[in-house]
């Protein structure tokens, strides 16, 4: 066990390192950099700068040295001090800007994730048992539908009906009141009640996917003949139900974590941006439009990484779950 | 009967049906039979019989949508009570007091049939827990006593294993003391040695007879193997598409069969314990000619280290039917896909006479040389399913090899209708996709491709293997037919002794890689010089049961004499 | 051998090939057989093919030019299309009557039943124009009969500047479900070729085009899109932003293709038929397109058809945060955009809900199609 998780441990170093190239291409892709950027607003509100200026500029955040040479300073610098750059546009330490956010973010698609399966287990359980029945059509169909809804749709249909019909208006994660108070039961709560509609408009494609599989899976797996034997040994039902195939069944669903994660955190940075919450994705959006290329590329690698230790978490469980690939 | 002779369980006029979209199927019509305390009734019958539905009725665990519509079963105990167990719920709470605790079921496929993914211990001790309410220690003492009684090594480690870590034979030992976990008076057992080598069936079906003896088991034994029958039963019943047709003691069943069905199944059985008629007239191929086949030290280990043929050496006579004879994994596959350098064995060489006395080592041809040799060496597959593509009309599998080599038009259709002829099928279903032909016709189309381009040789691998007995001394006698018409040398694969000695002059026995034995087969079934040899023939199951010898078998400990 | 205790199969998408009408029915007719046993999928077929016509014929059926924009209505809400009037057909709109709200200071638009102006069916287009880029047209399918200044055809209402919503919905439908089906183009091609080569060579290569495609797929594809998107410059010119919009969302569908593709090959070419036919002395080649092709075919057919709905999300989303395609090209993204101030929404909900209706029934109807197409894709399963 050991061993594989070691294993796995070490497969992840050479994923993270690719990550962090493209990070560095994707903020490298557009023409020209952040201070043309800045020269050609300057510009435009009508000040002159200093060829002077731009140079030392230039110099000070090493853009006039070759991509290879500003990767390797770039990556170093994170690796060894934890120092991902500045931010251009903040004009402060992208460190600064970052970690509240991303903390937010996590939660936010952990929070998620809970929600997802918690739903999606028993209803694909239900679907499958009974098959062919006006629950397993309904769940089929409402499946299919909410996976035809994009997420930012969903956030958008969403705040419409909540100021339409409830005269709500949703955005944030927090009350104006709470957003600088100090954690407490106030504040907790006040989150809870925020917190609910960007988990359920992120989490509902997600959900429809898991549905359909754990459905899937758990037909496959009630054919099979290992539930006749215990069946043949007087077990109950229900017990042989949860006991057998729906234990294997999960196996399956714990691997899909792989992509359910990507794409948990994919609805998160767009619905953020849609309901304003105060996590990566606006920061990404607004740091990506100003081309402040620090930012933008920690947010992506970040993101990223965070993406790879929970697929390599995933990983883990299953093998924790399923002696066929712990011991084989 | 006598009085000594107590029924346990009554099948009356019971019938099982599968409801489909085109009307009801009924899998079992109208069975009725009776089996005694202590003794060991077999249900045998061809794929589609209904022998397992009838296994699965009794305990009502029918796969869905199955139903039982009619009869009735009834479970006698000890104590003279009686209950009618189709009448039961079968989703209720008495059906399931029955089911592990009076009536204990082992399956076919022990891999499948255990859950993967929970130790071998929780499964056995479950039934304990479901009917008595074990507590955990006293349930882990019981599972190893169990363990140590289904003759499993070191049951103290086992014990914590899972299914994927022991053996196929292991495995139906642990379901075996799954099944015996709450000593039931019955064992109902569907074609539980079907999936294992003959050696591990023997051993299988060995222990079951123990068992049964020290526990006073009434067996209920579903099988489709007639020398399994004729080993282990008391009293047969043989079914054919959901019906019963004969019962009686195994006996009278074997030696003074009454009905038709059972006269050719047997028939068929009996026809293969000995070589073909067609076969003992013949001249043997005269001594002194040249082999047409020359293997000499072949090799091949695969990356994973695995020696799959180890230093083989066998020649192939001209007009002769070589039989290579092996379990699971002794490598006999491999060695005949190595022969057509399907693999690529390391070293050794594949010697290949031509018709203009060249010869040719195969293992080293080049690729214009190789076609050549590919159309006058030629293959039959096991899977008549997985070898015919199923995508193309029956015409244009066989045309395939014909096209590739040049024919065309006029002259390529009637050589086409030509070979179906020869094998049996009407030219007229040319138009047909392998989809629209049985198991048997589907072998005969692979055979048709296979003599197409007028081959010298054939390697037949497990070729009757997936068909039912009766369909399989046909397709061997289609074999020698064309071989005597067309001159042909065979390479016959086979695990199952009785096809080899029915149709080959000479056979190879394998064993782990190696060829530990060749010889004329008469010479090799009855006076087997290598312990492997010996064992693997007394572990046959013969169907006469007034010559019951697989309990009396020889055993042949690969560690000891190697 | 196998007993016939899991008879008749759990699915009930299977067909009965031992029937005897059945022997000499090929591949595809096997495929639109079991297809054909699935109606949602065979409805949604219909719906894919009707909305693909709407887009292809899209100047002809839209009545306006999506970008003619009308000052006075603003924010006009749908005008429903009444197709009788006094028993006889005869299809008309009611005009809108505004008021101004002194409260609110913002246009009040009602329906005014006196006010009913007849509509009918190829009226003559204001300017000649091209259908499919080269048929010269000068009938648009339907519009005002005698349409006067100041009158208003507006079936699904007006947006900020007084643009008709159903012109550019229709309009839309042209960019956003062909970029759907150039991006699978595009991906068909990668993945078929990668997906190829890996599973055709195998070994290091194989080993290498995997870790590379588990990379991909580990990343989050939207701050992925997002990072590719926003380094194109908006000065670029729309067709180019086109092209380019759509090698991005292909980027990760090929993945899945290349997946499928790779796995087929490793499983067939083992099989025993494909090495039947390798000892008929076939080339490699001609196994490849006599028994690899034909083989999976179909099951890329269904894959591809599958990945159409997540390209056109994916454009959807881009453009919708600004940095995919940008007005004056009309997609459904771009309209989405444009609905993204939700007091705008408020007060005119036709913003969002008629694009996002268009949305959601083209990739509904695509994901219900894939799924009939992938049931349909192994005629022979059932098969033993």
């Amino acid at each position: 066990m050991i061993r594989f998780i070691a294993k796995r441990l070490v497969f992840a170093i050479p994923t993270l390192f690719a990550v962090s190239i493209i990070a560095f291409i994707i903020i490298q892709l557009p023409p020209g950099d952040y201070l043309t950027t800045l020269m050609a607003d300057w510009a435009s509100q009508g000040g002159a700068v200093e060829a002077g200026t731009v140079a030392a500029m230039r110099d000070r955040y090493g853009l006039d040295q070759p991509i290879y040479v500003q990767y390797f300073k770039w990556i170093t610098g994170i690796l060894m001090r934890g120092d991902f750059g500045i931010s251009f546009d903040f004009g402060k330490p992208v460190t600064e800007l970052i970690w509240n956010r991303l903390g937010f973010s996590l939660l936010l698609s952990v929070l998620t994730l809970c929600f997802v399966w918690a739903i999606a287990i028993p209803i694909g359980i239900l679907s499958a048992v009974r098959q062919y029945s006006i629950s397993d059509y309904t769940a089929t169909f409402l499946a299919f539908f909410f996976l035809a809804v994009p997420d930012f749709l969903m956030a958008l249909s969403a705040m419409y009906i909540m100021s339409a019909w409830f005269g709500q208006s949703v955005g944030g994660l927090f009350s104006p009141d709470y957003v600088d108070a100090p954690w407490g039961f106030g504040k907790l709560f006040d989150f809870a009640q925020h917190v609910w509609l960007p988990v359920v408009v992120i989490g509902l494609g997600s959900l429809a996917a898991l549905v359909r599989i754990m459905r899937a899976n758990l037909l496959d797996e009630l054919s099979k003949p290992y539930v006749t034997t215990a069946r043949a040994k007087g077990m109950s039902e229900l017990e042989l139900l949860l006991r057998y195939p729906v234990r294997l069944a999960l196996n399956p669903l714990i691997s899909t974590l792989g992509w359910i994660l990507p794409a948990v955190i994919s609805g998160e940075i767009i619905v953020s941006v849609v309901m304003s919450l105060p996590t990566t994705g606006p920061l990404l959006l607004r740091s990506l439009l100003a081309q402040d290329m620090y930012l933008a590329g920690s947010l992506i690698l970040l993101i990223s990484v965070l993406t790879i230790i929970g697929t390599l978490i995933s990983d883990i469980l299953l093998a924790i779950t399923d002696p066929r690939i712990r011991l084989q | 009967m006598s009085i000594m002779k107590s029924t346990i369980l009554e099948v009356q006029d019971l019938q099982t049906v599968f409801p489909t979209r085109t009307g009801v199927f009924k899998a079992v019509d109208g069975v009725s039979f009776a089996l005694n305390r202590g003794e060991t009734l077999c249900v045998v019958g061809e794929s589609g019989s209904g022998k397992s539905v009838t296994a699965r009725s009794i305990l009502q665990i029918v796969d869905k949508p199955g139903r039982i519509e009619g009869g009735s079963v009834l479970l006698t105990r000890a104590d003279g009570s009686t209950t009618d167990l189709a009448k039961l719920d079968p989703r209720g709470r008495e059906i399931r007091d029955v089911r592990g605790k009076e009536i204990a079921m082992i399956f076919q496929e022990p891999m499948s049939s255990l859950s993967p993914v929970h130790r071998i211990g929780t499964q056995i001790g479950e039934a304990l827990r479901i009917h008595f309410g074990t507590a955990k220690q006293e349930q882990r003492e019981r599972v190893l006593e169990l363990l140590r009684q289904v003759e499993i090594p070191r049951p103290e480690s086992a014990i914590d294993r899972y299914t994927f870590e022991f053996s196929g034979g292991m495995r139906q030992r642990v379901m075996i003391a799954m099944a015996l976990a709450c000593n039931p008076s019955v064992l109902i057992a569907d074609e539980p040695t079907t999936a294992l080598d003959v050696t591990t069936q023997a051993e299988i079906l060995d222990l079951i007879k123990k068992l049964q003896q020290s526990h006073g088991m009434a067996v209920l034994f579903i099988t489709h193997d007639m020398g399994v029958v004729a080993e282990i039963a008391d009293e047969v019943l043989v079914m054919y598409r959901g019906k019963v047709m004969e019962r009686g003691p195994v006996e009278r069943i074997f030696h003074a069969p009454q009905d038709a069905y059972t006269r050719r199944l047997i028939g068929s059985v009996v026809k293969l314990e000995k070589k073909a008629e067609v076969r003992l007239a013949r001249k043997p191929a005269p001594a002194g000619t040249l082999p047409l086949l020359d293997v000499r030290n072949l090799s091949l280990t695969f990356p994973s280290g695995l020696k799959a043929v180890d230093d083989v050496s066998l020649t192939v006579r001209p007009g002769e039917a070589l039989g290579i004879v092996g379990e699971s994994g002794s490598g006999k596959t491999t060695m005949g896909r190595c022969l057509l350098r399907i693999y690529d064995a390391q070293t050794g060489a594949i010697d290949y006479r031509r018709p203009d006395g060249d010869t040719v080592d195969i293992r080293t041809a080049n690729k214009a040389t190789l076609e050549k040799v590919r159309r006058e060496v030629r293959m039959i597959f096991q899977d008549p399913v997985g070898s015919l593509s199923p995508r193309k009309t029956v015409g244009d599998i066989i045309a395939e090899p014909l096209k590739i080599a040049g024919m065309k038009g006029r002259e390529l259709n009637d050589r086409v209708a030509d070979l179906m002829q020869q094998v049996g099928l009407e030219p007229a279903w040319r138009e047909r996709y392998p989809h629209a032909f049985s198991g048997g016709q589907r072998q005969r189309i692979g055979i048709a491709r296979a003599i197409a381009l007028k081959p010298r040789l054939i390697i037949a691998d497990e070729a009757t293997s997936a068909l039912d007995v009766s369909l399989r001394s046909q397709m061997l006698d289609l074999m020698m037919k064309l071989q005597d018409e067309l001159g042909l040398s065979y390479v016959f694969i086979s695990h199952d002794m009785s096809v080899i000695r029915y149709m080959c002059d000479r056979v190879a026995v394998m064993y782990r890689g190696k060829i530990v034995e060749v010889g004329e087969t008469d010479q090799v079934v009855n006076n087997p010089v290598h312990g492997y040899t010996r064992a693997l023939l007394s572990a046959i199951p013969h169907p006469d049961p007034r010559n019951r010898r697989i309990h009396n078998r020889f055993r042949y400990d690969s560690v000891r004499t190697v | 051998m196998t007993d016939i205790t899991s008879l008749p199969p759990e699915t009930t998408v299977s067909l009965d090939l031992h029937r005897k009408d059945m022997a000499v029915a090929g591949q595809w007719r096997l495929f639109w057989l079991k297809f054909k046993k699935h109606k949602i999928a065979l409805v949604s077929l219909v719906v894919i093919v009707f909305m693909y016509l709407v887009a292809a014929f899209a100047d002809f059926i839209a009545p306006f030019d999506p970008n003619a924009a009308n000052s006075r209505f603003t924010y006009a809400p749908p005008q429903g299309l009444s197709l009788m009037l006094n028993g006889s057909f005869q299809p008309h709109v009611n005009q809108l009557k505004m008021t101004l709200n002194t409260e609110s200071m913002r246009r009040e638009f009602t329906s005014d039943p006196t006010k009913s102006v007849s509509v009918s069916f190829f009226v003559p287009a204001q300017q000649p124009y091209y259908v499919l880029g080269f048929i010269p047209m000068q009938t648009k399918l339907f519009g005002l009969t005698n349409p006067k200044p100041g009158d208003s055809l507006y079936i699904f209402g007006a947006d900020r500047l007084g643009r008709d919503i159903f012109s550019r919905v229709v309009h839309g439908a042209k960019i956003s479900l062909s970029i759907g089906l150039v991006g699978v183009f595009v991906s068909l091609i990668l993945g078929v070729t990668i997906g190829g080569i890996s599973g055709f060579f195998g070994g290091w290569i194989d080993i290498v085009i995997q870790r590379f495609i588990e990379l991909l797929r580990s990343i989050p594809t939207i701050p992925l899109w997002m990072g590719f998107a926003a380094a194109i410059p908006t000065s670029w010119p729309p067709l180019r932003t086109y092209f380019v919009i759509t090698l991005i969302v292909s980027l990760i569908g090929w993945t899945s293709l290349a997946r499928e593709v790779r796995g087929k090959f490793l499983s067939l070419r083992n099989e025993d038929f494909v090495t039947a036919a390798r000892l008929d002395g076939m080339s490699e080649v001609g196994i490849i397109f006599h028994h690899l092709v034909p083989s999976f075919i179909s099951h890329i057919i269904a894959t591809l058809t599958l990945a159409i709905p997540s390209m056109i999300l994916a454009e959807t989303a881009l453009s919708f945060l600004g940095i995919g395609l940008q007005p004056p090209i009309v997609s459904w993204g771009v309209l989405l955009q444009e609905a993204q101030n939700i007091r705008a929404v408020a007060q005119a909900p036709w913003l969002l809900f008629t694009p996002a209706a268009a949305i959601v029934i083209s990739v509904l109807a695509l994901n219900f199609l894939g799924d009939g197409l992938r049931d349909a894709a192994d005629p022979y399963e059932s098969v033993s």
